[in-house]
C-alpha cells in the first residue's frame, strides 16, 4: 500500500502518529521506514520532524534500517533462560552465521532479543513476524528455519 | 488562600501555589535542576523532591500544588538521601572533568553536587563517550556533559517554536539532539543559542572565540577595533556578581581598553546608520510601490530562519546588513582609508548577545574585501566576562571612560535597539520626520515596548494611516510571515527578533536570563534612552559627516555595495 493511500485513512492529527508508522511499516518486507517517508509523514500531520524521530527512536519496534523478510525475535527474560534458551540462541546464531542484532547477508532473517512473550509455561520461546514458536530444542529450530528458507523458494 | 506546615512552621499561602514557591516565599531553598523559570514543568529530574505526609512516595516541589492542611518536609534525611542518590546517578552518566569546563564554578550540577555535600561518588561512571557537534561557527554542543534535563528541547520547541532539539532514543541511551542524532548544521538550526542560554551544564554552549581575540590583541601588528552591539551595557554587570539591573556603559569602555584595544566603538552608531538606510528603504517601498511589508533585517537568527523556511518570502527582508556588519564594513573601508591602515591589518571584534552573530560573520557575503572577514570575532557577553575576569580586571571597581570616535557618538533611538519593539520605535521616530516634515510631540512609541509576544501600532506617514508589527521569538515571528503568505497582512512595517524580548534576551547573554531579568533590562534600556542628549538617529552628527566624507546619500552607490546585501534560500548552514 502506498504511503499516501495509508495518511489518507486516519484523522490528520499528532495522535495517530505511532498508527500510521505501524500501520506503514508493516507493508514493508524489510520492516523499516526511511528519512524521507518520515518527513513526508510529518509534513502531512503538521508535526517536526523531530517529533516524528523521537517517537522512532524511543519503540523498539521501529526501525530506520532495513532488517530482514523475517525478524526472529528470542526471548531475553528469566523463565526461558533457565530453559536452556541458550543453546537456541547458539544454534541460531550457528545456523545463521550472524549475532544478535545483525540480518544475514541474503537479507532473509534479523536475530533480535524481546522481551517476555508470555510463553513461560512452554519456554524456551521464540517469534517470527507474528508467529510464536515454544517449547523449543535446537532441532526444533533447524526444522523451523529450514521451513522459512524453503518459503523463500516456493 | 490555604493552611499549610513547612518544616514544622505554619505559613498561609496562595491557592495553586507549588510547594517550591511556597517554600521560596517562606524562605526555604528547595534545590531544582530541570526546572526554569517560564519554561514548562517537566519534573523529571526529581532533585526537588520533598516528603509530604499521607503520600507514599517523594512528590516534585515544583509541580506539586500545596493543598490545605498539607504537611510539608523539605529536609528530612529521606528527603537529602533522595537527592544525593538522584545527583550521583547523574554524575556516574556525565563528564565530571570539572576544571576543563566553560562551565567550571558556574553550572549547576556542580553547585548541587557541593550543596548535597557528595564528597565521592558510590556509583562508577557508565558515561559512553560521544561525538561533540561543533561543525558550525556558532554553538557547541558536547552530548557528554548533557544531563537530559530538556530544558533547551522546551526552549527550542515551546519559545521558539523550531523543534530542533528533542529527546532521542530510551531508557540509558536517551539522548538530546536534533533527529536522528543528527547535528545542529544538517538541521534548520538558527543559531539562536537560547538553548545555551538554558542549559544547567556545558552540553551546549557558544562556539569559544576569546582565544582567538587574545592572539590577536597580543599581535603588535594589528590594528584590533572592538564594537559592543546595544544590548551588553544593561547585561554586562550581571557578569560580576551583583551588578544587575542598570547600565554600564562607562565601566564596559575602560575594561575593553584595559583588554587591550586599540579603539573601543559603539555598534549604536551603525544602529543609528541602519536606521537611516532602513527607514529611507521603507520610504522607497511605499512610494514605489515595493514589496511590503518590508520586515527589519537586523537579527541573524530571523535572517537563518526566513532563508531556510521562507526561500520565496526573501524580498519582504530590508536588505539593509545589520548594524553590526555595518559596522564590519564601514571599518574595513572608511575606518581603515581615513587611519591609513591596510584593512588586512585592520582586526574588528564585535561584543554581541548573540550566539547566531558568530554565523552571520562568516558569511561568504559579508565581505568587502575578498577573503578579509569584515568582522573577524564575535564575543557573547558571557565570553566578554569571562576574559575581564582572565586578565584579572576589577570590573566593579573600573572608573568610567567613553566611546572613540568616529563611531562613538550616538543616539537615543540606537540604544533602543536592544528591546523587542526597539528597531521599530527607532524608525518610527526618524520615518516620522522625514515624511511629516515636522518634529514628534512624543518620542515615545510606547504600543510597540514590551514583553508581549506581537505588538501592533498605527501611525501618521504623510497624512496616510500605516499599520506596523514586532514580533520576537521565532514563535510569533511565523504568525506574522504566515499572514504575509496568506496575503492577509494589514502591516507596512514589521520588526521581528528571534530572542524572547529581542536582544536584551539574546543567547549569549549572562547565564539566569528569565523573563524578570528581561524586564530589568528592558527598563534600563528605555530610562538610558529617555537620558541621552539625543534621540534620533537623523539627528547624529556623525552620521551626518559620514554621509557628506563618504556614503554621499541614503541608499546610494556606496551604500549598496557597504551597507546592503542579499539572501538566498539555505538549505543547510554549513
Amino acid at each position: 500500500m502506498q504511503l499516501r493511500e495509508i495518511l489518507g485513512k486516519y484523522p490528520k492529527t499528532e495522535d495517530y502518529l505511532i498508527e500510521i508508522l505501524l500501520d506503514y511499516q508493516k507493508t514493508k518486507i524489510h520492516h523499516y521506514l526511511s528519512e524521507e517517508e518520515l518527513k513526508e509523514i510529518a509534513e502531512h500531520l503538521n508535526i517536526s520532524e523531530s517529533k516524528v524521530s523521537s517517537v522512532m527512536t524511543f519503540y523498539t519496534l521501529f526501525s530506520m534500517k532495513p532488517k530482514g523478510q523475517y525478524v526472529i525475535q528470542i526471548c531475553h527474560d528469566v523463565p526461558c533462560y533457565v530453559n536452556d534458551q541458550n543453546s537456541i540462541l547458539k544454534t541460531l546464531t550457528n545456523l545463521l552465521n550472524i549475532q544478535v542484532g545483525e540480518t544475514t547477508e541474503d537479507k532473509m532473517f534479523t536475530l533480535e532479543y524481546t522481551s517476555c512473550l508470555g510463553a513461560c509455561d512452554k519456554a524456551p520461546a521464540m517469534r517470527i513476524g507474528e508467529k510464536t514458536f515454544t517449547a523449543l530444542t535446537p532441532n526444533k529450530v533447524k526444522a523451523i528455519l529450514a521451513e522459512y528458507r524453503g518459503k523463500k523458494h516456493a | 488562600m490555604v493552611k499549610i506546615k513547612i518544616n514544622n512552621k505554619e505559613v498561609n499561602v496562595k491557592t495553586n501555589t507549588t510547594i517550591l514557591d511556597a517554600a521560596k516565599e517562606n524562605g526555604i531553598d528547595v534545590p531544582t535542576l530541570c526546572y526554569y523559570p517560564d519554561l514548562h514543568i517537566n519534573s523529571d529530574c526529581r532533585i526537588c523532591s520533598v516528603e509530604v505526609e499521607g503520600s507514599k512516595n517523594l512528590l516534585t516541589a515544583c509541580s506539586t500544588p500545596v493543598k490545605e492542611g498539607m504537611v510539608i518536609r523539605t529536609n528530612s534525611s529521606k528527603v537529602l538521601n533522595a537527592r544525593k542518590t538522584i545527583t550521583e546517578l547523574i554524575l556516574a552518566n556525565h563528564d565530571t572533568n570539572c576544571t576543563a569546563c566553560v562551565k567550571n564554578m558556574k553550572c549547576e550540577l556542580q553547585s548541587l553536587a557541593n550543596q548535597l555535600g557528595i564528597d565521592e561518588n558510590r556509583f562508577p561512571s557508565v558515561l559512553k563517550q560521544q561525538d561533540v557537534d561543533d561543525q558550525n561557527p556558532s554553538i557547541y554542543r558536547n552530548p557528554n556533559r548533557c544531563i537530559k534535563c530538556g530544558r533547551c528541547v522546551d526552549v527550542c520547541k515551546d519559545v521558539e517554536g523550531t523543534h530542533v532539539l528533542e529527546t532521542m532514543f530510551r531508557g540509558h541511551d536517551v539522548q538530546v539532539t536534533p533527529k536522528y542524532g543528527k547535528f545542529l548544521s544538517d538541521e534548520d538550526c538558527t543559531f539562536c543559542g537560547q538553548c545555551s542560554s538554558v542549559c544547567p551544564v556545558a552540553a551546549i554552549t557558544e562556539k569559544d572565540d576569546s582565544i582567538r581575540v587574545l592572539d590577536a590583541l597580543n599581535n603588535p601588528d594589528i590594528h584590533v577595533i572592538v564594537q559592543v552591539a546595544p544590548s551588553i551595557r544593561v547585561s554586562i554587570g550581571e557578569e560580576f556578581g551583583e551588578l544587575s539591573g542598570g547600565e554600564w556603559t562607562g565601566k564596559l569602555v575602560t575594561a575593553l581598553r584595559s583588554l587591550g584595544f586599540d579603539k573601543v566603538f559603539d555598534t549604536d552608531f551603525t544602529a543609528d546608520l541602519t536606521i537611516i538606510e532602513e527607514g529611507h528603504e521603507l520610504l522607497h517601498r511605499v512610494q514605489t510601490g515595493g514589496k511590503l511589508p518590508m520586515m527589519t533585517s537586523c537579527c541573524p537568527g530571523w535572517i537563518n530562519y526566513a532563508e531556510q523556511k521562507y526561500p520565496e518570502m526573501l524580498e519582504h527582508l530590508s536588505t539593509c546588513k545589520s548594524p553590526q556588519q555595518m559596522f564590519g564594513s564601514l571599518a574595513k573601508t572608511y575606518y581603515a582609508q581615513s587611519e591609513k591602515l591596510d584593512p588586512k591589518n585592520v582586526y574588528v571584534v564585535s561584543i554581541m548577545p548573540c550566539t547566531a552573530k558568530k554565523y552571520e560573520a562568516a558569511r561568504e557575503e559579508m565581505q568587502v574585501h575578498e577573503n578579509i572577514p569584515d568582522v573577524d570575532a564575535v564575543l557573547t557577553t558571557r565570553e566578554l566576562g569571562k576574559m575581564i575576569r582572565q586578565m584579572g580586571i576589577n570590573f566593579k571597581e573600573l572608573p568610567n571612560d567613553e566611546f572613540d570616535n568616529p563611531f562613538g557618538i550616538t543616539t537615543g533611538a540606537a540604544a533602543i535597539f536592544g528591546a523587542t519593539g526597539g528597531v521599530m520605535e527607532a524608525a518610527l521616530r526618524t520615518v516620522s520626520e522625514v515624511v511629516n516634515k515636522e518634529p514628534l510631540e512624543s518620542l515615545d512609541f510606547k504600543d510597540v515596548r514590551g514583553m508581549q509576544g506581537i505588538k501592533e501600532a498605527e501611525v501618521e506617514l504623510g497624512g496616510a494611516k500605516v499599520r506596523v508589527a514586532v514580533a520576537h521569538t521565532l514563535k510569533h515571528a511565523k504568525q506574522l510571515t504566515d499572514q504575509i503568505k496568506e496575503g492577509t497582512s494589514p502591516y507596512a512595517f514589521i520588526e521581528v527578533m528571534t530572542c524572547p524580548g529581542g536582544c536584551i534576551g539574546g543567547g549569549g547573554q549572562p547565564y539566569g536570563t528569565t523573563n524578570e531579568k528581561r524586564q530589568e533590562r528592558i527598563n534600563a534600556t528605555y530610562q538610558l534612552d529617555s537620558e541621552m542628549p539625543l534621540r534620533k538617529s537623523h539627528e547624529n552628527p556623525y552620521i551626518t559627516e559620514i554621509y557628506e566624507k563618504f556614503l554621499k546619500e541614503p541608499l546610494g552607490e556606496l551604500s549598496h555595495t557597504y551597507l546592503h546585501t542579499h539572501y538566498k534560500p539555505r538549505g543547510k548552514l554549513k
